[in-house]
Parts: C-alpha cells; structure tokens; sequence
C-alpha cells in the first residue's frame, strides 16, 4: 500500500518534531490579523468567511486526530457538528440561549452520541468502520429530518445568539469572530497536546500495527473509543458555532456530504499534520466561494480536481508544499 | 391495519429490497473482490435512469432503451474504471474515499448541467401498465411486481454465475485472496475490469428498472448508496447471498416500519406523540437493526471466508 505509507511516513515526520511552531503561528496569526485587515479595506464579508473557515475547521482538526493518528476513517464526522447544533437550536427554542448551558449540552449531547455509537463502530476495522460511522451519520439525519417539533426538513431558526453569561457580546460579528478563534485555538492545542501525550503515542502505534500494541499489552480499543469520543465533543464544538454564526440548524449540517467535504478538508491540506486541517478547511471553503462564482455548478471542475489531488499530490497541500521546498532548498545549497 | 394492507406493503418492501438488491450486488464484489470502497456506485444507478431517459427519447421504446442504457451505462463504467479507479486499487481506502466522492460530485452536476435539475419521467412500457387485484378493491401496479421478478431473476441468474461458473469460481477466490489468485496465473486485471463493468451494469439495470415510477434527478444515487451499504456490511463484505438476504430484511424492515410504526406505537401510547415518535423511530430503524447485527457479528451475517 504505497499510499498509506506515504501518508504515514509525512504524518510520522511532522510527529517526531512535535515542537514544530512556525505554521501553526502563521496560521494562527493570521486569522488573528484578519478582522484588522477587513476593517483597512472596508471587506468586511472576510470576517463572515473567515468564521466560516474556523467553524469547519474546528471539526476538521478533530477529524484529522482520528484519520490522521488514530487510523479511524470516521465518515460520520458532520453527525457531531448536527448535533451540536440541534442542541442550541432546541435549547433555544426552549427559552436557554446562554453558551455557558448550550456549549456544554452541545459538546455532552456530541460525547454522547459518540461513546454509544463508537462501542459498535470501534469493534469494526477498515472498510466496516467507514461504512458503518456513514451509516450511523445518516441515522441522526434522518432522525432531525423527522422531528416535526423542530422543524423536521426545513430546519429550526435559533432566535438570537448565544449570550456569555446573561451578555450578548457575541451579536458583534467581530467579537464572534474572536470567540471562533479561541475555540479553534483549544481543539488544535488539545489535539496536539494529545497526539504528543502517551495517549497518542498508544493512538498512533494501534494506527501502525494494532496486533503489535495489543500484544504489548494496551487495550487497543479502548483509546480508539476515547479518541472517537473526544473527536466528536470538538465537532459538538464545531456544532455550537455553526449554529450560532448562522442563527439556523438544519438537517443538512449532517447529511453525509458533509461528512465527505470534512474529509476533503483534510486530505486537501495534508492528513496527519494538524494544520493542514486548518489549512484544507481555508482552501476547500475559498476555492468553493470562488468557483461557485464562475459557475453555478462549480463542482463540476473542484470534483475532478479532488481526482487529480489524490493521483498525484499524495500528502496534500501541506505535503506538496514540504516536497518543493526540500527541492528548492536542495537546488539553493552550494 | 388489515391484511391486504399489510400484503401491500410486503410487497412494496420487497421491491425496494430487490432494487437494493441490484445496488448492492455490485458493491459487494467490487468490495470483496478489489477492496476498493467504491462511494460513486450511487451515481452509477442514477446515471442508469438518466441514459434510459435519454435513449427513450431516442428510440421511443422501453425494451431498446433498456438495453442502449444498459451497454451506456458498461461502457460509461469500464471508461471510470480506466481512467481512474485502476489507479487507486493499490491506494489505501482513504485516497480511494476521496477520489469517488470527487466522482460523485463531478457527475451530480455534470447531470444536472446536461438534463436540467428539474426531475424527469420515463413511461413505463405499454403491456405493463395496469395493475392487479389483491383483494377486492386493493389493486397493486404490475410493474412493482415486474421489478420484483427482475430482481429475483437476477439473483437467480447471479447465483448460478458465481457458484457454477470459471469466472465465478474466480470471482469467489478473488473475494477470498487476491494476492493469490494472481500468483496463480489468472490476469487479474482483466477480472477486476469485468467485476467492475458488470456491477455498474446492475446498478445501471436498477437505475432503469425504478425509473418508471419515481422522478429521475440529481442527487437520486446518494442516499440509496448508503443503504446500499448498510446492505453489504449486514450481509458481509464480498457475500452476494449476504447482499440478498440484508437487501431483502432492510427493504421489508424500512417499508413495513414507516407504514406501521404510528399504529404500533399507537397501542402503547396516546395518538399525538406516537405521530411525533412513529416517523423518528422509522427512520432509524434500519440503522439500529446494522448496528446489532455489527455489535453481535462484526464481519456482517455471511462473512466471505479469508478475511
């Protein structure tokens, strides 16, 4: 499997310098400067985007802590970001709209979901596993889809968003913005905490060989479990923002589309890195808004696109970005 | 809830359960077969209903349009196959994801740019129109009945394909080894291209078959691919026996719970909630019934041996 040892082999060579600070405060920077940088040219539509980005990425990062280290292919990933958001959306509707009450239901109600399903999933391997958490994805779909109460198909409109303790800061799209941040900061700081830990150590040898870490004596399946419930609290996370930036829950946050753009997400910036998570959320969600602006049906060009991505830019962006510059590097030494 | 009633909706689950079937059948041997998790076998099925579309326009009959769709459908398979499925074969399942919902994407909109995003009918042929009566005053559309026995047909006519013949013998040591089969001289390529070929036939064939009685559009092979797949991991990775058997038990299961799921919970409840309640608990029936069978047998009911 030449595919999977590449991928391994530029996840491995990103882990053994888990100290690696320079992208990731780039990128963070970056979103960081962008509201500054909206406001100077008076494009105040990059804020909204840029929201967009780290909603999606929040969950993507979770994702790539599964695909990447744990080897779990989860294809179920926006059936967290669902419920996070059904949980605002219904709390809502039900007269609670402080995030101090809805952030923790959200990322319990995701936990939740993820440890009873994932006791069924994790017993799964390869092919079953994908099959199996896209299965149960669909499952909470249809289950939105048919909650009359709340909307059913057309979905539930939140009245206003969350407040922090009885304080609406978050009505500012700006101060929003922020908060978004603050959210992405946590998971990616969690996730790499993790990865770094001995947890994740256990985590990715069970990716490796699992017969070998069982055989070491670790319960394999049992860190896989945590790791799929702590990915899908994030995408609860990712759930609550969503919810709250658009002010609307529907079904579709969960239909398995978007579970595949999630994985899109983070094969595009390079799986097994963390950052490319954050940066394939960036490039997915630009390269939509720009295509769809040439056609309407601007799938149409980014499908063939992904085709051409997996055939000859293993590693994705991030990758394809370290193999140029060891080249240039190369070229550039006397 | 009377008996004709029920004989109805047996009936209509057993027509779904055979379409899925037909879906289905495909999904597993490419899967057993190639290990290759294939997400755009979906499109197959719409491209199947799109093409019958399409030649009927052409040729103004059922029968040839069925069988123009279907050689479009082979031929349009076997070129995918070519150009980019071959490649990814040796790829880990991960690229191959990728790759087939880039597929998916492309051919949604591809459609709906060349046809239009409005639905489309195709007429069912002339001699099977009618319809025939259960009870007296329940009628039931022959044609439902026609897929049925299509399906059943193909089951039949699958069966002994693989059970009885070289090629299905190699099929079934494929499913088991591939590796082996290939150190033992048999061109494995060419047989991963007929697997392949032929299970974009079936999905095409049950893409034509439902046509006549829903609407033809875009995005009409995403959610039947993943019942398909709650097929073939209920019934097991490579197993055509598994693929009936669930295709058959998730049809009937999915049918008879949305039609009875009010009523049944109307004898243990009050009307109002089991109206809210019936329809959710319908709708994941199917997805609770996978995951027993998964928590219980991990490799579905007929796991193909060597794996």
């Amino acid at each position: 499997m030449a595919g999977a040892a590449a991928v391994a082999v530029g996840g491995a060579g990103s882990l053994r310098r888990p100290r690696h600070v320079a992208l990731p405060a780039v990128i963070f920077a970056a979103f960081a400067l962008l509201p500054a940088f909206a406001a100077l040219t008076a494009q105040h539509y990059l804020v909204d985007t840029g929201t967009r980005i780290m909603v999606f990425a929040v969950a993507a990062v979770a994702l790539d802590l599964l695909v990447g280290y744990g080897g779990l292919i989860s294809f179920g990933q926006a059936a967290f970001i669902g419920l996070g958001a059904y949980a605002v959306g219904i709390l809502s509707t039900a007269g609670i709209a402080d995030a101090l009450i809805s952030l923790p239901v959200a990322i319990a109600v995701s936990m939740l979901f993820a440890w009873i399903t994932g006791i069924v999933c994790i017993r799964t391997k390869g092919v079953y596993f994908i099959m199996i958490t896209l299965a149960f994805g669909q499952m909470v779909y249809f289950l939105a889809t048919s909650l009359a109460p709340y909307g059913g198909d057309n979905g539930l409109t939140v009245e206003a968003r969350n407040t922090i303790a009885g304080w609406p800061v978050l009505k500012n799209d700006t101060a929003f913005y922020y908060f978004a941040l603050l959210c992405l900061l946590a998971s990616y700081l969690l996730c790499r905490a993790l990865i770094a830990s001995r947890f994740g150590r256990v985590l990715r040898g069970a990716k490796e060989n699992a017969t070998r870490m069982a055989a070491v004596g670790f319960t394999v399946q049992r860190f896989q479990l945590i790791a799929y419930v702590i990915a899908g609290g994030i995408g609860g996370v990712s759930g609550f923002l969503l919810a709250n930036s658009t002010e609307f829950v529907a079904p579709a946050y969960m239909a398995w589309q978007q579970s595949g753009e999630l994985i899109v997400m983070v094969i595009l910036g390079g799986v097994g890195t963390l950052d490319g998570a954050i940066v394939g959320s960036a490039v997915y969600l630009l390269a939509e808004e720009w295509l769809s602006g040439v056609t309407e049906n601007w799938q149409v060009i980014f499908g063939p696109f992904l085709v051409l991505v997996v055939l000859f830019a293993r590693g994705g962006l991030i990758g394809l970005s370290t193999r140029l510059s060891t080249r240039l590097w190369r070229r550039l030494r006397p | 809830m009377t008996a004709t009633l029920f004989l109805v909706q047996v009936l209509n689950g057993l027509q779904f359960g055979v379409l899925l079937f037909l879906i289905a059948a495909g999904l597993t041997l490419v899967f057993g077969v190639m290990d290759f998790i294939n997400l755009a076998h979906g499109v197959q099925y719409m491209l199947g209903a799109y093409l019958a579309v399409a030649s009927y326009g052409l040729v103004g009959n059922f029968l040839f349009a069925l069988v123009l769709a279907l050689l479009a459908s082979l031929g349009f398979g076997l070129l995918l196959e070519f150009l980019v499925f071959r490649h990814l074969y040796e790829r880990d399942h991960l690229d191959q994801v990728i790759a087939t919902f880039g597929i998916i994407l492309f051919l949604n909109h591809a459609v709906r740019m060349i046809w239009g995003a409005a639905p489309l009918n195709l007429p069912m042929p002339e001699a099977f129109t009618g319809t025939v009566q259960l009870a007296p005053g329940q009628l039931y559309p022959v044609w439902r009945l026609v897929i049925i026995a299509a399906g059943i047909g193909v089951a039949g006519g699958l069966y002994i394909l693989v059970t009885q013949t070289r090629i299905g013998m190699l099929v079934r040591a494929g499913a088991t080894n591939a590796r082996m089969v290939s150190a033992l001289g048999v061109n494995i390529k060419q047989l991963f291209m007929i697997v392949f070929g032929f299970g974009t036939m079936l999905a095409g064939f049950a893409g034509v078959m439902i046509a006549p009685i829903i609407s033809v559009e875009p995005g009409m092979g995403t959610n039947i691919l993943i019942l398909a797949f709650v097929v073939i991991v209920i019934g097991g990775i490579g197993s055509i026996r598994g693929a009936f058997v669930a295709a058959l038990l998730i049809g009937l299961v999915d049918t008879l719970g949305r039609s009875f799921s009010i009523d049944v919970l109307r004898l243990v409840m009050a009307p109002s909630p089991a109206r809210t309640v019936g329809p959710a608990i319908a709708s994941i029936l199917i997805y609770v019934l996978m995951a027993i069978v998964l928590y219980l047998r991990p490799a579905g009911l007929f796991p193909a041996r060597g794996r």
